[in-house]
């Protein structure tokens, strides 16, 4: 077997009906040439297949190739790999895919450090906030009015009403540049996978733009918080965002105080609202077995991470004095009195390897990856995997996609898009160049306004939950009727800074015949895979003298209405699922 | 816009003799349409998403025990004259003062304030004591249906209409979940399909391919909430909302809560039908700084009255068939915390505004704030389930069955209602 592709289909079927996986088996053997030269990675994999030692000869042995369930054919996995891991296809991408294996494309895609990506960064220069470190910009966007503690024997005497600056130096600008470069390397970068893991890993450790000081923190915080770990392993993820900025400020977790600290005044006191998240939606889940008691033993544990001068360095700092030194008692162990800071690491290793906060993660990955209602097995088969790893991130998605229920009837096309799904994937469907100008005539900033319009502004979930990930919550009526708006304006190219170039994408197409221009859409935007009433809806369309009607042009031709139909199809039910 | 005639069946009738084997729903609506405008019984639900502090709202100030326990967020007792103090209603409630302009509403009798009143499940996460509360099943997450659906379903029937169920939210919430299809609306000038080829230079025709599109037999979410979309978007054309301004000179705050109810007033001023609407209102998770009679806390309940208060006069006569009911998750901890602010509570306090309510008192036995009284040492008691409630305003209004049951496992009989309605015709 030297086609990895032909690998990955045997071993989904030898997979069925047995719990032994083994892709990272597969992958070290056949595409293996291309693994040895990530030599990080080899070694990981050699751990799963300590674990699984059996199931090399399994996957070898022909007869149980012979599985005859309903299965996706070929070019229906090509497709839902590239919908699930991936921002959708662009032009030709489905073929290429095809042509260099789908088992090597998923394992690059899983390695994002080997896939060149010069095409993005200078795309991101566009956007100097991105990479400045958060004094930088405090002082750069200061805030009008500066934010004051509310005093009220002070009274609203104190009228400081400046001018406002210009829209490049207003703080909302750092949010702007931020919600641009998502979208940026969301459609743009080669890094796929790891593009639709941090987005997974921003909705999960959510935290809101507009809470006073976070937005200044936020480009630190994707930077340095969540992007370095979002296919690394879970217990930095869940450290570094426990000791962002970001993150104690968001839940409060910096002017939490311990009983006997000593300090007076903000900081004296407890504040539960980190503690009781961090196990809720960073850890265990809500019925992940915890109490009330635990949330306020984990308070206390916490108490002294906080953060140095937010307005003007915003650092994390641990302040002992602001600890509570006594004894806690949380999920059963006892903390002894004394730890310091350490007690706030106790805790994350306990969270971490509590087999709730295994079955949580994997839930919400499976969730994301396979359907909105993933199979007990399917959750059951990475929360195995994190805990046998030690949450480790890749592992547990490999699992995942090596699971019976990743290339099911059951999951394809089983998931409705995000906004921010629905609309890159249509600008990369038709192969669209997004501009990058830095002024409002800019692409991304564009595109990031109508992502807000379809009811999912970046950065900007208020709660601690994020967004939901489910399709009742996205399908809605008005957000669909935008959805189709959005289409009929991404066409034509009436969405400024976006270029979408119909008639290249029409090429050979002859433009008289509307069943060939009809064609050759479906095949762009939705590879063909279109229910029989669409596709009769659309052929009877054709006979409509509106769509095919005379051009004024040179020719006086007769042609379709391409940008119609192709319109018509973005926005049409098949295009809304992945 | 009303219940679909006799006459209107008969000529649906005749179509389908003409060879239609299935009526498309839009062709119903659209006949059903035609019919007179009917003034209907409305009730609007309003989320305080965040957990709002009831104490704040309604102050206890006959309470000892409450300023003890709250230093510097405390409001202070009513001062004739002072309008930085709490706006007293019987001598131990006040309003915050931010509530001011809905005293006039209480003087008047329309408006009832139910205090102590929430959950009975200990839970202290919003998510899952929202999802208990708009379910109305505390304890069981598994429902998937919201309790104002089932207000709807036990409503005799009346024939389809887009507008029977809205939500002015981006996503429909659960307490709509369920079988009734509402509409989501974030804003009603949005609610269209715009554009269209700028050779043919109007968006007739796309507009037309994405109906066809989703008008497809398919029982499936997606189809079904595109066909609700398209027929909404055609009755709001018809009764060319959404051009109205409000009525009686009443003002609505600027942000979304006002905008929403802004709406919501012009979908019951033009009849299109609407029986439930509901909306969020967000901001109360007041860990820090909340604030006394002034501050965080007092900025967003200055939006909520104003709000309320403007609805009211837009509506004027029409609030005889409207019914407001607010609620919040839970409440906040007596105690405020380390940060000027209060943890998340138990008991909190909702409101019940309208032309037939019976207002002008405080409903429900109040359970008292010394250490011993309070739920688990720290919080307000529940000392009225909120299915009891909802379960008065959605029968007395909507004129339900005394005995429907619209909890599971929670019949509520007509002598625990609290007292907000008069008995219903």
């Amino acid at each position: 077997m030297h086609n990895p592709l032909v690998c990955l289909l045997t071993l989904r079927h030898s997979i069925a009906g047995s719990r032994e996986p083994s892709y990272g088996i597969a992958f070290v053997l056949l595409a293996g040439g291309f693994l040895a030269a990530c030599s990080g990675s080899t070694g990981r994999s050699a751990g799963i297949a300590d674990t699984h030692g059996g199931s090399l000869e399994h996957s070898d042995s022909k007869p149980r190739l012979e599985v005859s369930a309903p299965s996706l054919s070929e070019h229906q996995r090509l497709l839902h790999a590239l919908n699930r891991l991936s921002y959708g296809p662009r032009p030709g991408e489905v073929a290429r895919v095809r042509q260099m294996g789908l088992a090597t494309w998923i394992t690059q895609q899983l390695h994002p450090d080997t896939i060149p990506d010069e095409a993005v960064a200078p795309l991101l220069r566009g956007y100097p906030t991105l990479d400045k470190p958060t004094p930088e910009l405090l002082r750069k966007f200061p805030n009008n009015p500066p934010p004051k503690p509310i005093e009220p024997q002070m009274g609203p005497t104190q009228n400081q009403m400046a001018q406002e600056p210009p829209p490049e130096r207003r703080p909302f600008r750092i949010i702007q540049e931020l919600q641009a470069a998502r979208i940026m390397r969301a459609a743009m970068s080669e890094r796929q996978l790891q593009e639709v893991m941090v987005d997974f890993w921003l909705n999960h450790f959510n935290v809101y733009a507009h809470k006073d000081l976070v937005k200044w923190m936020l480009p630190a915080y994707e930077r340095e918080a969540i992007r370095p770990y979002a296919l690394g392993r879970f217990k930095d993820l869940l450290l570094s965002t426990a000791r962002h900025p970001a993150m104690l400020f968001y839940l409060d977790n910096w002017l939490s105080a311990g009983a006997g600290s000593g300090k007076i005044g903000q900081n004296s006191g407890l504040n539960e609202n980190y503690a009781r998240e961090l196990m809720e939606l960073h850890t265990l889940g809500v019925d992940g077995g915890y109490t009330e008691q635990d949330v306020r033993e984990v308070a206390r544990c916490f108490t002294g991470w906080t953060i140095d001068r937010p307005r003007e360095l915003g650092h994390y700092i641990f302040r002992p004095n602001q600890h509570d030194r006594e004894e806690k008692r949380v999920l059963g162990s006892v903390i002894p009195a004394g730890g310091g800071e350490d007690d706030g690491l106790r805790v994350l290793d306990l969270l971490v390897r509590h087999p709730s906060t295994a079955r949580f993660i994997a839930t919400k990955l499976a969730r994301r990856f396979v359907r909105d209602d993933p199979s007990p097995a399917v959750v059951e088969r990475a929360a195995q995997a994190f805990r046998e790893t030690d949450g480790d991130i890749r592992a547990t998605l490999e699992s995942i996609l090596t699971s019976p229920d990743f290339f099911s009837v059951e999951a394809y096309r089983a998931k409705i898009k995000t906004p921010l799904e629905y609309v890159i994937s249509a600008v990369r469907v038709m192969g669209g160049q997004v501009s990058v100008s830095g002024t409002a005539s800019d692409g991304a900033f564009q595109l990031a306004r109508t992502v807000a319009n379809l009811g999912e502004p970046l950065y900007e979930a208020q709660p601690p939950t994020g967004y939901p990930d489910i399709a009742t919550a996205w399908v809605n009526s008005s957000a669909l009727l935008r959805r189709m708006t959005f289409a009929l304006a991404l066409v034509p190219n009436r969405v400024p800074g976006v270029w979408v170039n119909l008639p290249q994408l029409l090429t050979n197409v002859d433009r008289r015949r509307s069943d060939e221009v009809l064609n050759r859409l479906l095949s762009l935007v939705v590879s063909d895979e279109v229910t029989p009433a669409t596709q009769a809806i659309l052929v009877r369309m054709l006979s409509d003298p509106k769509i095919n009607h005379a051009l004024e042009d040179d020719q006086g031709l007769v042609t379709t209405d391409a940008e119609t139909l192709a319109a018509l199809v973005i926005g049409s039910p098949e295009f809304q699922r992945r | 816009m009303g219940t679909c005639s006799r006459r209107t069946f008969l000529t649906l009738g005749a179509l389908t003799v003409l060879g239609l084997s299935r009526l498309p729903a839009f062709l119903i609506r659209a006949a059903c349409a035609q019919e007179k405008k009917v003034r209907r019984k409305v009730l609007i639900s309003i989320f305080q998403r965040g957990a709002v502090d009831g104490l704040s709202m309604l102050v206890p100030h006959g309470e000892r025990a409450y300023y003890d326990a709250r230093k510097s967020i405390a409001i202070r007792p009513p001062q004739a004259g002072n309008a930085d103090t709490a706006v007293d209603l019987d001598g131990f409630f006040a309003l915050h003062p931010a509530l001011a302009p809905l005293k006039p509403l209480w003087a008047a009798r329309r408006l009832a304030v139910v205090h102590a009143c929430g959950s009975p499940h200990p839970t202290r996460s919003h998510f899952d004591a929202q999802d208990y509360m708009e379910s109305g099943t505390p304890g069981e997450k598994s429902t998937g249906e919201g309790w104002l659906a089932r207000v709807l379903e036990a409503r005799p029937l009346i024939q389809a209409n887009p507008f029977r169920a809205v939500a002015f939210s981006t996503t429909v919430p659960q307490s709509l979940q369920g079988k009734i299809d509402p509409v989501t609306v974030s804003n009603l000038a949005d609610f269209d399909v715009k554009g269209g080829s700028p050779l043919l230079g109007s968006g007739i025709e796309a507009q037309q391919g994405f109906e066809q599109l989703y008008e497809q037999g398919i029982h499936d979410l997606l189809y079904e909430t595109g066909r609700e979309a398209f027929d909404a978007m055609k009755l709001l054309k018809a009764h060319n909302l959404p051009g109205s301004t409000p009525a009686n000179g009443a003002e609505y705050p600027r942000g979304r809560f006002g905008d929403s109810l802004r709406q919501i007033a012009q979908l019951v001023k033009a009849d299109v039908g609407v029986e439930v609407a509901f909306t969020g209102c967000g901001g109360w998770d007041t860990h820090v700084r909340q604030g006394n009679e002034r501050g965080q806390l007092a900025t967003r309940l200055t939006e909520f009255a104003q709000a309320l208060a403007a609805f009211d006069r837009d509506l004027g006569d029409r609030m005889e068939d409207v019914v407001v009911l607010t609620m919040s998750e839970f409440g906040r901890r007596v105690q405020e915390n380390g940060n000027g602010g209060t943890d998340h509570g138990h008991g909190t306090a909702m409101m019940v505004l309208g032309g037939t309510v019976r207002g002008g008192h405080v409903v429900g036995r109040w359970p008292g704030l010394a250490k011993e009284q309070l739920f688990d040492g720290r919080d307000l008691e529940v000392t009225t389930d909120f299915r009891q409630l909802f379960s008065e305003v959605a029968v007395r209004h909507f004129g339900l069955p005394s005995d429907m049951i619209l909890f599971p496992k929670f019949p509520v009989k007509p002598d625990f209602y609290p007292g907000v309605m008069p008995f219903s015709a």
